[in-house]
């Protein structure tokens, strides 16, 4: 595969791109203003095409330049904006009453990127591939992950809540733009379509949210039990 | 041919639901259902062995899928039947077209999913269905139906991200083998699973399994399952349980499928019959402490879930022929279950079980069916579930799990106490003269709701007052006896046929599958 063996540069920017796109991730457990978020996804999301770039470039897969593209003009500028439609619709902009405080909610996100380390290198160990940037691509994707439940389950807000599944859905494909280039395009296209009718669903239920019950804050929601 | 059909019949219903004003929506949903119910149920008896590819090999027609489809499809018919009776009942008359073409596009989803050979391109389907459901979910527009289409979208989308998380793991796993880029078919990777690495598999296993699973409704991930079934129109919930919850079981199966022919030792089937004991465990403790009737249904489609899961993880063919088995029966009997749930909702304009007395004074005829059904969904003889259940705890007695097979047939017997103890309160326990509906001569049977969606909202407080309302509804026309009436019979009389007598040709048919399962029979 084609991470196994890269020449130095490469790993180095892979390594680079991968982790800057990790650390945006804090940004949103650190922050309560619902604006970061959007902003952090987008930034992250222009950091996946740039990864994509790379790897198109080094590994010789020229149609992950065409996956780049469609990355920045979806999930780089369409997305973003999307949100933003939705984020002035509401009457909040930041997290009144989250479960967690950030700073003990970026405790467990450390705890997160450890716990992902320990998991990767067992894994790259039992499969015999244990170069440096396979286990820092797993890595990353778990603690993505990690953090995008993190965001579901101690944010209230229902945007904090998209933001947490767009998340999960950002993790994997960085992921998955190191250990499977050469997955078929036609998957990742239609992968990029889907999230944005998701984001589009999303965006409606949060309107009808704000009509009918008047608050997007999941806290409301409560009267479904038992 | 028959696959041009099942795909694209309901789209076209779906247009011709939205260009269509007032009731021909309704009719021509009905029209699409016909359609696809007559194309997909020979389907699984022609395909036989030959897996037909097309497409580009993108579409699998296997016996496994197109048994799915015969489920999803029977559900689709009759849910479309009592939509057209239930929707005309309610309010939001204006927005019925949407309706429509919604629930047209749901069906849609739904049919495909199974029939898709790569396990991405599945993956997706799978997520179409949640999107397109959680407006229907969302339909009444009230904050529960509201919230319970939020939780729905969010849960689910979350925990189906851990499925693309394991299918982005399973494609790496092959990709060791057999190289960068390939076409990641079900059939692909167990042709090659005995030199996958067992280790990535296994996870990659995992995730699938927490992931659809999700959706499946197994518990602990059940949470969202309650609340979108109680909140959404009574067709539309049937069509989630009855059919939504088959599509999804299929990618585990198939998962399974791989592991099973990679050898990767008892993990695999250990995990999916603790997932299936727990929803067992969780149904149960839910159904005998239940309020909502349509809650009670929701959990018992928690239970449902969790036998198929352990006839399929019992595995050998007493297992897998009972789950699938199970599969069609359960999809009938659900849906004749929330069709009699959704008409004695409008009727009594409440659903606490509570306010449900004397059903047998308000639906003489069909009263009796729904009570035929109750008996028949707690797996009591002479119903087809008996037999199915029975198959499965065959099955598990003969397989590593012996422990399962003695949980579920305790929790088993103790859902059917729970269970029947709220139909026969509902049936049996007089209630002073005030609270019993009046059965107004001439308008028997019919569902009596005409301000539905504005009252469901607090129908919690409301007492004597929902209750009085019902009455003064103007009657409705007799064709609602019909189209409220005839869906439960139609999903009664197989229930009972199927209970009776097993036919020789699904047999012959869960044989095939059971072989392409790997399943010796």
């Amino acid at each position: 595969m084609l991470a196994a063996h890269l020449d130095p540069l490469a790993g180095a920017i892979f390594s680079v791109l991968a982790i800057a796109a990790m650390l945006l991730s804090f940004v949103m457990i650190a922050s309560r203003w619902l604006k970061d978020y959007m902003l952090a996804f987008g930034a992250q999301s222009w950091l996946i095409a740039l990864l994509s770039v790379a790897v198109a470039r080094f590994g010789h897969y020229p149609e992950l330049y065409l996956i780049a593209i469609l990355t920045v003009l979806f999930r780089g500028l369409l997305l973003p904006y999307l949100l933003l439609r939705i984020l002035r619709r509401l009457n909040v902009d930041r997290e009144m009453t989250p479960a967690l405080q950030p700073s003990s909610a970026l405790v467990i996100g450390a705890a997160a990127v450890i716990f992902a380390l320990v998991v990767a290198e067992r894994i790259t160990q039992a499969i015999g591939l244990t170069a440096d940037v396979v286990v820092l691509a797993l890595t990353v994707m778990l603690t993505i992950e990690l953090v995008g439940f993190l965001m579901l389950s101690v944010r209230h807000e229902a945007i904090s809540q998209v933001m947490g599944v767009l998340l999960l859905e950002n993790g994997i494909f960085l992921g998955s733009q190191i250990l499977i280039p050469g997955m078929p395009t036609l998957i990742e296209l239609v992968v990029l379509f889907d999230l944005l009718v998701a984001v589009v669903c999303f965006g409606a239920l949060v309107g009808f949210l704000v009509r009918e019950v008047g608050s997007t804050s999941t806290r409301d929601l409560n009267r479904l039990v038992g | 041919m028959e696959v041009a059909i099942i795909a694209f019949v309901p789209l076209l219903g779906a247009l011709a639901a939205i260009s269509l004003r007032g009731r021909g929506a309704g009719f021509a949903n009905l029209a699409a259902s016909t359609g696809v119910l007559a194309a997909a149920l020979p389907l699984p008896f022609v395909v036989q062995d030959a897996a037909a590819y097309y497409w580009g090999g993108y579409v699998v027609v296997d016996p496994f899928g197109a048994w799915v489809d015969l489920c999803t499809a029977c559900v689709y018919f009759l849910a479309s039947l009592h939509a057209i009776g239930y929707m005309r009942a309610g309010g939001r008359q204006r927005r019925l077209p949407e309706f429509y073409a919604l629930f047209a596009l749901f069906a849609c989803t739904m049919l495909i999913a199974p029939l898709m050979a790569n396990v991405g391109i599945y993956w997706i389907t799978i997520e179409l269905t949640t999107l397109v459901s959680t407006f229907l979910v969302g339909w009444e527009r009230e904050p529960e139906s509201l919230e319970a289409a939020w939780k729905y979208i969010i849960i689910v989308s979350a925990g189906i991200s851990l499925a693309l998380l394991g299918t982005v793991l399973l494609y790496w796993c092959g990709s060791l083998v057999l190289g960068p880029t390939y076409d990641m078919t079900w059939n692909q990777l167990a042709s090659v699973a005995p030199r996958l690495d067992p280790v990535l598999l296994k996870l990659s296993f995992l995730l699938l399994l927490i992931g659809f699973g999700t959706k499946v409704g197994l518990a602990p991930m059940h949470t969202w399952l309650p609340d979108a079934h109680s909140e959404g129109p009574a067709p539309v919930s049937a069509m989630l349980s009855g059919a939504l919850l088959n599509t999804a079981t299929i990618g585990i199966v198939r998962s399974l499928f791989i592991t099973d022919a990679a050898g990767v030792g008892r993990l695999p089937h250990a995990a999916l019959v603790v997932l299936g004991v727990f929803s067992v465990f969780v149904g149960a403790l839910f159904i005998v402490r239940q309020h909502g009737i349509k809650r009670l249904m929701a959990y018992s489609s928690v239970e449902h879930m969790g036998v198929i899961a352990l006839g399929f993880g019992f595995g050998g063919a007493l297992g897998v022929f009972g789950a699938l088995y199970h599969m069609l029966l359960h999809s009938l009997n659900k849906s004749l279950m929330f069709f009699g749930a959704g008409n004695a909702m409008h009727r009594y304009a409440s659903k606490r079980i509570e306010d449900l007395r004397e059903v047998l004074r308000a639906f003489p005829v069909t009263g009796w069916l729904w009570l035929g059904g109750a008996v028949a969904i707690t797996g009591a003889p002479p119903f087809g579930l008996f037999l199915s259940e029975f198959s499965v705890l065959r099955g598990g007695f003969v397989s590593p799990n012996v422990w399962a097979a003695w949980l579920m047939l305790l929790l088993l017997i103790v859902i059917f106490i729970g269970f029947l103890n709220h139909f026969r309160v509902m049936y049996f326990v007089r209630c002073e003269a005030t609270r019993a509906p009046a059965v107004i001569d001439g308008d028997r049977d019919r569902p009596a709701g005409g301000s539905f969606g504005g009252r469901s909202q607090d129908d919690r407080d409301l007492d004597g007052r929902g209750r009085q309302r019902a009455f003064e509804v103007p009657p409705h026309p007799a064709t609602s006896i019909l189209w409220c009436g005839l869906p439960m019979w139609l999903a009664f009389l197989p229930l009972l046929v199927l209970g009776l007598w097993w036919p020789a040709s699904l047999r012959a048919l869960f044989r095939v599958i059971a072989g392409s399962l790997g399943v010796a029979p």
